[in-house]
């Protein structure tokens, strides 16, 4: 056995051991540790925490808008997000490049930034978003956004369709014209062409980017945080209170480590029903 | 390829307002002459710009972001150079495995990182410090750092490396004079990249950073946690422009597709 690719990989082994292995090892830990307000954090072995948040309502109503929250917003991505790469992708030269700029870009800028944005747009009842909405006849009464779990799906859908535009324009790269061709000259109209021969093909870009939005968007902390306010809680945030304002940090470890249990689940089961349906397709 | 129809023109455009709306607002906020939340329009004021000058935490938390980003980007690069060397030159047992692990810091949730940084670096002693930011920093940006120069690796034309070899050329040599040079603009833009997501992290790092030692977005976000005012928006517009200027420049020299999509291996 050769030892030089494992000497070549050792410092960054050891780093990954050190601090990434180590600390979930401890937080799983540290969610069946006890706590109380004056004892602290005593370091016994006991279920307590992890009944509570399989068992209590409050739990489980939490994680419930957690999940239905980023149901929605990978929805929104992909039927906004998907015919956007796809008419991104059929651009000239300068625009091309451009407008994949001016899309991907906000992938870079701070989130707290982006965020801020839609705060300023809600911002209550005569909000821009109100305004623009009203003016376009869409909606007749104000609605509210800031504090709600609206708000939070329109700001996360923009701040994840970036992620969702790249998985489809990704996908859109590996289709061959020539296809889309042979069925235009076989007289498929446009709508056929794009149903029969573009969606299927299309379509594990689409699911790989619904994975990541979904997976993101379940565990996004900072627009939740900001868009809800300190009362609409999600995983996340109900997590960073523990930790950070009511310093139960077992019960906040419990929370993010089922968090990250659920989603691993899903997105695992999720990525093999995808690669099971396509692999007959493009095994 | 056929053009765009009008109506996909239309949708893009929409599309693309949206994308932009939240954006511009919070630059066209950041100019209100206003000592509150206002849209200007006719009165334009740097009033807000020059007040984050009255408000030290912003720059000093500006200049530790900087810090921290090209200091844990750096390690990270340094770190990752070998690591991909290996995978992309050797195939031996937990091959995969290690791929999958250095991919790891993508998958698993920040909020769950940060939460498991707190407690290690509570109980190592380097809770809330400078040292254990810049520790969780590269174990997160990593993974950006070695998709880029894994794929600037796996790029590389063996047969200029053996050509050396031939021609006399110490293993040394050859690592120094021909294969740094290589992949050097992969290591660059696996930097930049890594930079960047450094510098914009904030879930995992509201968790470990202290009063001390808080980065700009966590004090930026900590400041809209108490109350949103036009400070906070000259702030992000600064922050704004600075990544703006970064994608522009990033985009020029190596493209923000392929930067982006990357080429690596398991294409995530």
């Amino acid at each position: 056995m050769r030892v030089a690719p494992y000497l070549l990989s050792l410092p960054a082994l050891l780093l990954f051991a050190g601090v990434v292995v180590a600390p979930l090892v401890m937080t799983v830990l540290l969610s069946f540790h006890d706590w109380g307000q004056y004892k602290g954090i005593e370091p016994v072995f006991i279920l307590k925490n992890w009944q509570e948040v399989l068992t209590d309502s409050y739990f489980h109503e939490m994680f419930w808008r957690t999940f239905r929250i980023a149901f929605f917003v990978t929805l929104l991505a992909a039927l906004f997000g998907a015919p956007e790469a796809y008419i991104l992708n059929r651009m000239r030269s300068p625009w091309r490049g451009l407008f994949l700029l001016v899309i991907l870009g906000p992938l870079l800028i701070s989130v707290v930034a982006r965020t801020l944005g839609w705060a300023l747009l809600f911002g209550g009842n005569s909000g821009l978003m109100n305004k623009a909405l009203m003016s376009a006849g869409l909606i007749s009464a104000p609605l509210p956004f800031m504090f709600t779990e609206t708000g939070i799906v329109v700001a996360l859908a923009h701040v994840l369709m970036p992620y969702m535009v790249l998985a489809v324009w990704a996908a859109l790269q590996r289709l061959d014209p020539q296809i889309e061709n042979a069925a235009v000259a076989l007289g498929a109209g446009p709508f056929t062409v794009l149903r029969r021969i573009v969606l299927p093909q299309v379509m594990p870009g689409i699911l790989s980017g619904a994975i990541i939005v979904f997976a993101l968007a379940a565990s996004a902390f900072a627009t939740p945080a900001i868009i809800g306010g300190r009362r609409l809680k999600v995983a996340s945030t109900l997590a960073y209170d523990e930790f950070l304002n009511t310093l139960n940090w077992p019960l906040g470890a419990a929370v993010a480590v089922l968090l990250l249990v659920a989603l691993g689940a899903i997105v695992v089961g999720a990525s093999r029903l995808v690669e099971r349906r396509y692999a007959q397709v493009f095994g | 390829m056929s053009r765009n129809g009008a109506l996909a023109l239309a949708y893009h455009t929409l599309f693309v307002a949206f994308m932009l709306a939240p954006i511009l607002v919070v630059c066209w906020v950041a100019f209100t002459p206003e000592g509150f939340l206002s849209f200007p329009t006719d009165n334009w004021s740097l009033r807000w710009f020059y007040a984050i000058a009255r408000y030290p935490e912003f720059i000093s938390a500006f200049w530790r972001s900087l810090w921290l980003g090209a200091l844990s980007s750096a390690i990270a690069v340094a770190v990752s150079v070998p690591a991909a060397l290996a995978i992309a030159r050797y195939r031996f047992p937990g091959r995969e495995a290690m791929t999958t692990l250095f991919m790891s810091p993508l998958m698993i949730p920040h909020i769950v990182l940060g939460i498991a940084f707190l407690r290690f670096f509570t109980q190592i002693g380097l809770g809330g410090t400078f040292v254990g930011l810049v520790f969780a920093h590269i174990v997160i940006v990593l993974p950006f750092a070695l998709r880029l120069t894994l794929a600037s690796a796996i790029g590389l034309d063996r047969a200029i490396e053996h050509a050396a070899v031939s021609l006399g050329a110490s293993e040394w040599l050859v690592l120094r004079r021909i294969t740094l040079p290589l992949v050097l603009p992969g290591l660059a833009s696996g930097w930049a990249l890594a930079f960047i997501n450094s510098f914009d992290e904030v879930t995992m790092t509201v968790f470990i950073a202290a009063p001390g030692t808080e980065t700009l977005p966590v004090r930026m976000f900590l400041y809209i946690q108490d109350n949103i005012d036009p400070l906070v928006t000259s702030v992000s517009a600064c922050v704004i422009a600075i990544t703006v200027v970064a994608l522009v420049v990033m985009d020029r020299a190596y493209g923000l597709e392929k930067l982006l999509v990357g080429r690596g291996v398991d294409g995530r």
